[in-house]
């Protein structure tokens, strides 16, 4: 029983009473340390999983499943929310009113919706049960959806009903899968199910649930070909709230994904299943890569080289479904590093997009030349986040690169091989686009009087480092990230 | 005799639902979804599932068809034919998918409730269904309660000021038309009773706090559009209070649970009872008031004197 789990969910929550009951510069305040209380959390709970080995649990009200709920952290669970909390105490720090920031004050809401998304991404991370895992769908849906249309421009309003509506759309469809793997397992608990289908291998109509839940998981996360919510929500946003969308967010829906097909459904059928969500991948990366590569707005390209990097994670559903249990192993850790590397790589570049348009006043590519001069910080921290996703080495991206390529290689996948491949190729092209821009002297010899705001800028620059850092650590994470695995409940006859 | 009135029942289903689809202007087929939701929740009652009916008639009925209304009096035109037969044929497969993935599941189908009814002496409570929501699955009700209340901060953070000033604009412009503020006078004071009882009743018979608080919500707006009430501002204090007595009133239980009962969300022994029925109450008024404010919309600012 591990008080840590319990903490990480209701930690961020008590953000909210001052946010709602005190004034604006209280409210910031205490979100920013609640935050940053629960960052610390989150590590903890990671450093605990790899001290002991084990995964931790805890069954809330004392009750163990089926009829309780139970929470569980494994080596994925604690580096996803490690990964996140990181994240979302780094942006809060990023919008946080200060002298020089440049930036106008963002509203109480934005802290309240970063509070809730906090304690959204934990459930989600460590929920053992489908419908818990819905209500978490759903507070994260609540939370990030008003972060698209801050500002009130009429356009973002229109970019957050679509997303609102692919994301109600996917909320149906996974809770009528949830509701069909009732019907015929009478549980929701992973464990159990697992249990269930050890036994007897399942019908048609669980295979029905699988693909309901998933299609529902593949709308919120804008995996291709449903990502077409993503640039216009993602891209509108203001700064802060761009970096957590796409950092973080959609990454809530992916680990389930993961957990659906790699932990739940019995090998038969996830290899089935698996070449949809790889051609789904594929289709992701070089469609919406090229996609990026046609943007003329500085956000916009950075929003459509998310949904292309989505695509990574629905390449590895085969290779990680192979009969080889190495090379399973290889392509699942792979994946799995590239949703926590692509995070931080992600973050750094919306943050050092919103430092370069407060000093530009637009973020129109072909208007940013000579960018380098007077955002120097930004342009290193778009840079180095760009090259973990471009796949350069050192860097985490490289890495979970490496893991997939060789994977593909050795199970005889040529044609995933050759589209990682593309994919890095299409990423150096729109990355570098704004770094060769960047780099080039001003068109008629003027730049902006403004200059970055400089502690913000490290902030991302930090980020950026983050995803780096991931690269130094190239065989950890295969141990790190299997820990836990299978589910199972400690001290519970399953 | 029960088979007359299941067919009856399930004829008057599927006319309502048939109303709703067909109407040609919106107002109507939103009136004809409220008859259609109070139609599901008389058969509900019938499936012997008393707490889902009155869910479906408060919430999916009710206040689902005061903010359909209210979003229908927004909408210029009825839709094109040509995605109205697009819609229908979709809807026509997939209500034919969703039978075919119900009719295979199992029959007798896999159930909990035996492992619900021998813990729920435990709780003190007499209602499983409550049992579920506030006691087994209490993490799920303090999520929800959160979810509602990021509902709010949702239709609020579409307001013009950030700080959230002042009060939501009138709902109808003018002054109610006096049967409408008679029968607010009249029906208000009834509602309420009828939502105070089933909050109470809620511990050991059907009701409890979703089916009170919508139906004190739906009292609550009745009495504002009457103009029986001014409209409440948005940065009150106390207002703000009851918006987090329920989400934070459980947060603070199951704490306490932590503390004496060796578990988070598990309640004191000996106190389950008091303890849960307290909580229930401040979820309710949270409810109601999250409800009432949702439908509302965003505070319009300081008034200008």
């Amino acid at each position: 029983m591990s008080a840590l789990l319990v903490l990480a969910l209701t930690v961020p929550l008590l953000g909210l009473v001052p946010l709602l009951l005190a004034g604006p510069r209280v409210g910031e305040r205490a979100a920013l340390a609640v935050l940053a209380i629960g960052a610390g959390l989150c590590v903890a709970v990671g450093v605990a999983v790899a001290l002991s080995g084990r995964a931790l649990q805890y069954f809330v009200a004392g009750l163990a499943p089926p009829l309780g709920i139970g929470l569980r952290a494994d080596g994925f669970s604690a580096a996803m929310m490690g990964m996140s909390a990181l994240v979302l105490a780094l942006t809060a720090f990023y919008a946080m009113r200060a002298p020089g920031a440049g930036a106008p004050r963002m509203p109480p809401a934005f802290f309240m919706l970063l509070l809730a998304l906090a304690s959204a991404l934990n459930l989600a991370f460590l929920a053992q049960d489908l419908f818990t895992l819905y209500v978490a769908l759903e507070l994260l849906t609540f939370a990030a959806v008003p972060l698209v249309c801050l500002d009130g421009k009429p356009g973002q309003l229109r970019a957050a009903m679509t997303y609102l509506m692919f994301a109600l759309f996917g909320s149906v469809l996974y809770l009528l899968g949830v509701v069909l793997v009732y019907g015929q397992f009478g549980t929701l608990d992973f464990a159990r199910l697992s249990a269930a289908l050890a036994l007897a291998p399942p019908g048609w109509s669980f295979g029905a649930a699988l693909a309901l839940m998933s299609a529902g998981l593949m709308a919120k996360a804008a995996l291709f070909p449903l990502h077409l919510w993503l640039p216009p929500a993602h891209a509108g946003a203001p700064p802060a709230a761009s970096a957590v969308l796409s950092a973080v967010v959609i990454k809530a829906p992916l680990f389930l994904l993961v957990r659906l097909w790699a932990d739940l459904a019995p090998v038969p059928m996830a290899q089935a299943a698996a070449p949809v969500l790889a051609i789904c991948g594929a289709g992701a990366i070089l469609v919406c890569g090229v996609v990026a590569l046609a943007q003329v707005r500085l956000k916009l390209l950075i929003a459509y080289s998310t949904a292309a990097q989505i695509g990574y994670l629905g390449l590895m559903f085969p290779l990680a479904a192979g009969a080889d249990a190495y090379w399973s192993a290889l392509a699942w850790t792979g994946g799995t590093l590239h949703l926590v590397s692509h995070a931080f790589s992600k973050a750094a570049m919306f943050m050092a997009a919103g430092l370069i348009a407060e000093v530009f006043g637009h973020d129109r590519l072909a208007g940013l030349k000579g960018a380098a001069r007077v955002a120097p910080l930004s342009i290193a921290a778009f840079g180095i986040g760009g090259l973990s996703l471009l796949g350069l080495p050192p860097s985490g991206g490289f890495t979970a690169k490496v893991m997939l390529l060789t994977s593909a290689l050795q199970q005889g996948a040529w044609w995933i091989g050759v589209v990682v491949l593309a994919g890095g190729l299409l990423a150096g092209g729109y990355v570098l686009r704004l770094l060769v821009l960047a780099l080039q002297r001003p068109e008629d010899g003027t730049l902006p009087a403004a200059r970055e705001c400089g502690w913000r800028a490290g902030i991302a620059l930090a980020l950026a480092f983050g995803a780096v850092a991931l690269g130094f650590l190239p065989l950890a994470p295969l141990g790190f990230l299997s820990i836990g695995r299978p589910i199972a409940w400690e001290g519970l006859a399953p | 005799m029960s088979l007359v009135f299941d067919a009856l029942a399930g004829l008057l289903v599927a006319g309502a639902a048939l109303a709703a689809v067909t109407a040609a202007a919106p107002r109507a087929a939103v009136i004809a979804f409220m008859g259609y939701g109070v139609l599901l929740g008389l058969a509900w009652a019938r499936l012997a599932a008393p707490d889902v009916a009155l869910t479906e008639i408060a919430i999916g009925s009710g206040i689902s068809g005061i903010v359909l209304l209210r979003a229908a009096a927004g909408l210029p035109a009825v839709p094109p034919a040509a995605n109205r037969a697009l819609a229908a044929a979709i809807s026509v497969a997939v209500a034919l998918g969703l039978a075919a993935l119900v009719l295979a599941l199992p029959e007798p189908a896999p159930s909990r409730a035996a492992d619900a009814a021998a813990a729920l002496p435990a709780t003190g409570l007499g209602n499983p269904v409550t049992g579920v929501l506030l006691a087994f699955r209490a993490l799920d009700t303090l999520l929800e309660k959160i979810v509602l209340l990021l509902a709010l901060v949702g239709v609020w953070a579409l307001a013009r000021d950030p700080l959230w000033r002042g009060r939501p604009e009138p709902l109808f412009a003018g002054a109610a038309p006096a049967p409408s503020a008679f029968l607010a006078r009249v029906l208000v004071p009834i509602g309420v009773l009828v939502g105070a009882y089933l909050l109470w009743a809620g511990a050991d018979a059907p009701g409890g706090a979703f089916q009170s608080g919508a139906t004190l919500a739906a009292m609550g707006l009745l009495a504002l559009m009457a103009g029986l009430a001014p409209l409440p501002r948005a940065d009150d204090r106390r207002l703000r209070l009851v918006l987090l007595a329920g989400p934070f009133g459980l947060l603070a239980a199951g704490f306490l649970g932590w503390a004496t009962a060796g578990a988070f969300l598990a309640f004191p022994p000996g106190f389950e009872k008091p303890v849960i029925k307290i909580v229930e109450i401040a979820i309710t008024a949270s409810i109601a008031l999250t409800l009432i404010l949702v439908v509302l919309g965003p505070p319009a600012g300081e008034e200008r004197p």
